[in-house]
């Protein structure tokens, strides 16, 4: 399960409505706890780098992938994985997701309709390398974990 | 020994290790050893044909082997190379 504090998850919604009709991408931080429950508790948005029309595909530059692992040293927190958006399209991964995803990490998807949040789901490769969807909770920072 | 920083989706196969000290006189021979070692980041590092996978980059310090001499790039003890996956993804 992947637990998300609530201003994390604003700030991962404002990101995707600010950079619509655009794919909006970023990295998650947190920690997992014994049971491996995930607890995103930081977010960092970074520049859409692909070239060109950013409507449809995001990529994330080398370097701001390894100021994002400086980043979570510094911090004592986890690199959990990326998040991305969907402009008017569901929040399901791509083949294009899929072939270029992690082992390990989370892949939170946006889906943004019109502008508006629609809808939020996460993913994680299998050991067969194909995404299973990974039950989401929202909390608020006042709630415990 | 040159430094070998493992990014955080593969250290579970080093047995969360981020960092490797390796002896070897090439980028090439990095990866060969820490295949070895660890078989099973080969998958995750390397494709079929044996070419580094389109979705990795390997950094000398700050710079990219493909834009210096790919795997036959020098290391010395001092080198940091970084195993860097490359992001990226999309609707289509």
């Amino acid at each position: 399960m992947i637990v998300i504090e609530s201003n994390p998850l604003d700030q991962m919604k404002a990101h995707a409505v600010q950079m619509f009709p655009d794919e909006c991408c970023g990295f998650l931080f947190g920690y997992e706890q014994n049971d491996r429950t995930r607890t995103v508790s930081t977010i960092r948005d970074v520049h859409n780098a692909k070239p060109g029309d950013k409507s449809r595909r995001f990529e994330i530059t080398a370097k701001d992938y390894m100021l994002a692992e400086k980043f979570a040293v510094e911090n004592e927190l986890l690199l959990l994985g990326i998040y991305h958006s969907h402009p008017n399209h569901p929040a399901i991964p791509s083949e294009h997701d899929r072939v270029a995803a992690q082992p390990y990490f989370s892949y939170i998807i946006i889906s943004v309709m019109q502008g508006r949040i629609d809808h939020i789901r996460s993913w994680r490769l299998n050991e067969a390398s194909q995404f299973e969807e990974e039950r989401f909770s929202p909390v608020h920072l006042n709630q415990s974990i | 020994m040159a430094t070998v920083i493992i990014p955080t989706p593969l250290r579970k196969f080093t047995n969360q290790t981020s960092r490797l000290q390796v002896e070897a006189g090439t980028v090439g021979e990095i990866i060969e050893k820490i295949t070895q070692d660890y078989p099973e980041l080969k998958k995750h590092l390397m494709d079929p044909q044996g070419s580094l996978r389109s979705f990795v980059n390997i950094f000398a310090g700050d710079e990219d082997i493909r834009d210096l001499q790919e795997g036959k790039t020098p290391v010395n003890p001092s080198s940091i190379i970084s195993i860097v996956p490359a992001i990226a993804g999309g609707t289509h």
